[in-house]
């Protein structure tokens, strides 16, 4: 007798594993952090009620949190629409450096004395400037099958590279002594802000975006269009749907919210360009997107998580003396267990208890 | 060829049995394979077949029972093991990398080669087992241009490559034509002279009469009996199969046929390699009438379906629908033109296997009311136009709710009848439309094509069944090359020889001037 390991696959998920699926992967995640923590000379126990008391702690913290929530939503919203198509939108962190740099140049170049215009005009400029961004790697991929989880990727570098060019360059503040930094934008150029926090207007968005793409999705023909492509191309182009013109669109409109985000984080809270200016949302928002398995008002739910998460670790870095990098790990566990935790989806592992002995090469010979 | 000593059992299974979540797919089930014997496994579809021969392929390991292989009781946790057992699959679905060579699939999950491939020598060993098993095929094309008969000889060159002496086939058949079909035969002969062992699945009487020496029949999950085919006759498999007697006759009135509904007019394309697939095509469908396309796999009949339909461009010549000039219109124009194609890779082409039946069922009218209204689907309108189509073509489901990977093979095909069928269409394309089907449902799916031919309906049937395309056809054309070779008036009452001297490319008229000659001279 012995036991093993048998992996079958699934006939059939049922909602209640659908749900504690990536709940549990959370979960180990979190478990496989606090080894990790444990190893880095913290109390797991401690460092993890750290994060919970800066991010939930207090109106503040909540608002810090609700802060870094809403680019991670909109970039959610981004990568789950091109996935959807099973497209890989892996360069939202470019896209966001584009809408930023577009933001930028409409304050630089048409500054209009008035908050509503300023505002439609960045929000349509940063959209065209990151969607545009995706389209190319979106056309590559329609025209000539070019991978885009490559193209994007390499995106990403080229637009923060043509980012950190105005900074250092012609568009910096010739009074921030040297920072490569542009200047302040004008209060007009600002989105509103509430309550005396860090919130400010792109909540709006960031709350509308996953609703309106939640009905696009599953109400408007469009958005059927976009599923059967994803799920079957083959039965898309037998249905009469052209995949090369919508590979394009979903990459351009994936583009521009991402490019939005980058013109809401940019005027909505840092108001100039400077250096570090995404730190890592395209990436992130990845992570949010599979947790929330591409369910659009998941995004909102699981972007606030691990909006506790960047603003607890920022805390723990402070309290704590942990590395950036040290929170950087905690999120590529999640990451993993998640993609990981896709796999008890699809398949469920037995404990089988063997009568017989596997079939080896030389028994068989022997059996001839 | 010796009589292979008949006590030389090379695998063994007592006892099966294999349940999934509730369902029993497998009930105690006993099956053996001798050296040097074709073992038919017959049954309906969902009978267990496959999940049998999975379990000997190492895909599932059974709940209880045992295994044993060359006089060893073994337990294989992958097909890896059984292959090393020396037992080989093909599959009804090709385990091919399309993007890869034939050579290259031939080396796949083969151990112990050195890393630099010594291509030369599989090369020559390809060339050998082709040659001794007559399986032609060039071992530098890629899978993805290759004809589904090619693949299937690739797929089973592979097990030769592997030294399986267990060989299963599954419905290997069902997507060859007759001439195919009987140059298996031949290369299984082959094999089994040489003291290989054949597992035979298949539905089709005719071949398990013809190929096998025992047949084991299979009925919900049950060993219904193994029986010496000698000793038996086709109505006896058929009732032990399904457990009633079954009548094997299609009832067809006679047709009327009206103006042409589908034309095609020297029609010129290319298949996926960039070689003519149809070179100069001309033929026509009319109202009220069921054109059949007799040919063997590979002449063009995959290439006419998706020229139709525009999914392939035209490269001369014109197509009309109706009337109207079609050709390389977008596929939508085509739909709205009254173009209903019945794919055959259903999952594949013809359905999105994630998504439920309602959203499956609107696939090719949801840009039209009523489903759709000003750029929205509207549910309410696609729930009950699904539910409609469930009853009136009695899919069988949980609800409309129901993922279509769920379904079987039948439903999935009923459910796409219905989808293409229910407003009494113009024009019908219908490729291999009840390939690997099980009975009940290959009666339904012809009984609807011929409903709708007699109220009107153009059908072009594709079909690598030659008894059905006689069954069925009102007019029969014989592809060869790209071209009609001609076509046949009365289908039903041509010699046989004729059709199949047409399908190897002789014209019409010689066909049939030779088939009389030979049928005097007999």
């Amino acid at each position: 007798m012995r036991l093993s390991l048998k992996v079958e696959p699934r006939l059939e998920t049922s909602r209640l594993l659908g749900l504690m699926i990536p709940v549990l992967s959370l979960v180990s995640a979190l478990a496989m952090g606090a080894v990790f923590l444990h190893f880095m000379g913290v109390s797991p126990a401690k460092a993890y009620s750290t994060i919970v008391r800066a991010s939930l702690g207090d109106a503040y913290g909540i608002s810090e949190t609700i802060v870094k929530a809403i680019p991670l939503t909109m970039v959610a919203i981004a990568v789950m629409l091109a996935f959807t198509m099973l497209i890989w939108n892996i360069g939202c962190e470019g896209q966001i450096f584009m809408g930023a740099i577009a933001a930028a140049a409409a304050v630089r170049y048409c500054f209009v004395d008035n908050r509503l215009v300023m505002f439609a005009i960045m929000f349509v400029l940063s959209g065209i400037a990151g969607g545009v961004w995706a389209a190319i790697a979106g056309f590559f991929r329609a025209k000539w099958n070019v991978n885009e989880i490559i193209t994007t990727l390499m995106l990403n570098y080229v637009a923060i590279n043509f980012f950190n060019y105005f900074i250092y360059g012609p568009w910096r503040d010739p009074t921030s002594l040297g920072f490569p930094m542009t200047p302040l934008f004008p209060d007009t150029a600002r989105l509103t802000c509430y309550c005396g926090t860090r919130v400010h207007a792109g909540l709006i968005l960031a709350l509308l975006l996953p609703l309106v793409f939640w009905v696009v999705l599953r109400f408007t023909r469009w958005g059927y269009e976009i599923r059967v492509m994803g799920e079957n191309p083959k039965a898309a182009g037998f249905a009469g749907m052209s995949y090369v013109k919508n590979v394009v669109l979903v990459m351009f409109i994936s583009g521009a919210i991402a490019g939005v985000a980058g013109m809401c984080e940019l005027s909505g809270l840092q108001g100039r360009l400077q250096a570090g200016f995404s730190g890592g949302y395209g990436y992130t928002a990845i992570i949010v997107a599979w947790l929330a398995r591409l369910h659009p008002v998941g995004i909102i739910l699981v972007s606030f998580l691990l909006g506790v998460l960047l603003v607890g670790s920022e805390t723990l870095q402070i309290v704590m003396r942990l590395p950036v990098s040290s929170m950087l790990v905690l999120q590529g566990l999640i990451l993993f267990f998640v993609l990981g935790g896709e796999f008890f989806r699809k398949f469920r592992i037995r404990i089988v208890t063997g009568g017989g002995h596997r079939a080896s090469p030389e028994a068989l010979k022997e059996g001839e | 060829m010796g009589t292979p000593d008949p006590s030389r059992l090379l695998v063994r299974m007592e006892k099966i049995t294999k349940r999934f979540a509730g369902v029993t797919a497998n009930q105690e089930v006993d099956f053996d394979v001798r050296a040097g014997e074709v073992h038919a496994l017959l049954g309906e579809n969902g009978a267990g077949k496959s999940t049998l021969m999975s379990v000997l392929y190492g895909l599932y390991r059974p709940d209880s029972g045992t295994l044993t292989v060359g006089g060893r009781e073994v337990s294989f946790s992958s097909p890896r093991d059984a292959i090393t057992a020396g037992i080989g699959m093909v599959h009804q679905h090709f385990m091919l990398i399309p993007s890869q060579t034939v050579w290259e699939n031939m080396i796949l999950g083969v151990d112990g080669l050195p890393s630099v491939l010594p291509k030369r020598a599989i090369h020559d060993r390809i060339e050998e087992l082709s040659q001794r098993y007559g399986l032609a095929v060039d071992p530098d094309a890629r899978i993805w241009q290759l004809s589904i008969g090619e693949q299937q000889r690739v797929a089973i060159l592979q097990m030769l490559y592997r030294r399986a002496n267990i060989l299963v086939l599954d419905e290997p058949t069902a997507v060859l034509t007759p001439q195919e079909a009987e140059r298996l035969f031949e290369t299984v002969r082959q094999m089994t002279s040489e003291g290989h062992g054949v597992v035979f699945i298949s539905h089709k009487m005719a071949e398990v009469m013809g190929l096998s020496n025992r047949v084991t029949i299979l009925r919900k999950g049950r060993h219904v009996g193994t029986v010496d085919t000698a000793s038996t006759t086709k109505e006896k498999l058929a009732e032990m199969m399904v457990g009633q007697k079954m009548v094997f006759k299609i009832e067809k009135k006679i047709s009327s046929p009206g103006r042409p509904i589908i034309e095609c007019e020297s029609v010129r394309a290319l298949n996926d390699r960039g070689f003519p697939a149809i070179a100069g095509l001309t033929l026509s469908v009319r109202e009220g009438e069921i054109l059949g396309i007799a040919g063997v796999a590979g002449n063009g009949q995959a290439e006419l379906c998706e020229a139709i339909a525009g999914l392939r461009r035209v490269e001369s010549g014109r197509i009309l629908i109706n009337g109207a000039d079609l050709t390389n219109s977008l596929p939508k124009k085509i739909i709205d033109g009254g173009v209903h194609y019945i794919p055959a890779d259903r999952k594949g082409t013809g359905l999105v296997p994630n998504m439920n039946i309602s959203e499956n069922s609107i696939l090719k009218r949801y840009w039209n009311k009523p489903v759709s209204k000003r750029g929205f689907i509207v549910w309410r309108e696609v729930f009950s136009f699904a539910r409609d189509l469930v009853s009136r073509y009695s899919v069988s489901t949980p609800s409309i709710g129901t993922p279509v990977r769920n379904l079987s093979g039948g439903n999935l095909q009923k459910l796409m009848l219905g989808r293409e069928l229910s407003d009494s269409p113009k024009a019908i394309i219908a490729a291999h439309p009840t390939w690997g089907l099980d009975v009940a449902a290959t009666k339904f799916v012809r009984e609807q094509l011929l409903a709708a031919r007699d109220v009107g309906g153009a059908v072009l049937l594709v079909s690598e069944d030659l008894d059905e395309l006689l069954a069925m056809s009102d007019r029969l054309a014989v592809m060869f090359k790209g071209e009609v070779m001609g076509v046949i008036e009365n289908p039903a009452g041509a010699p046989i020889e004729a059709i199949g001297l047409m399908m190897a490319g002789t014209r019409m008229e010689e066909a049939f001037a030779s088939a009389g000659k030979e049928g005097r001279s007999a």
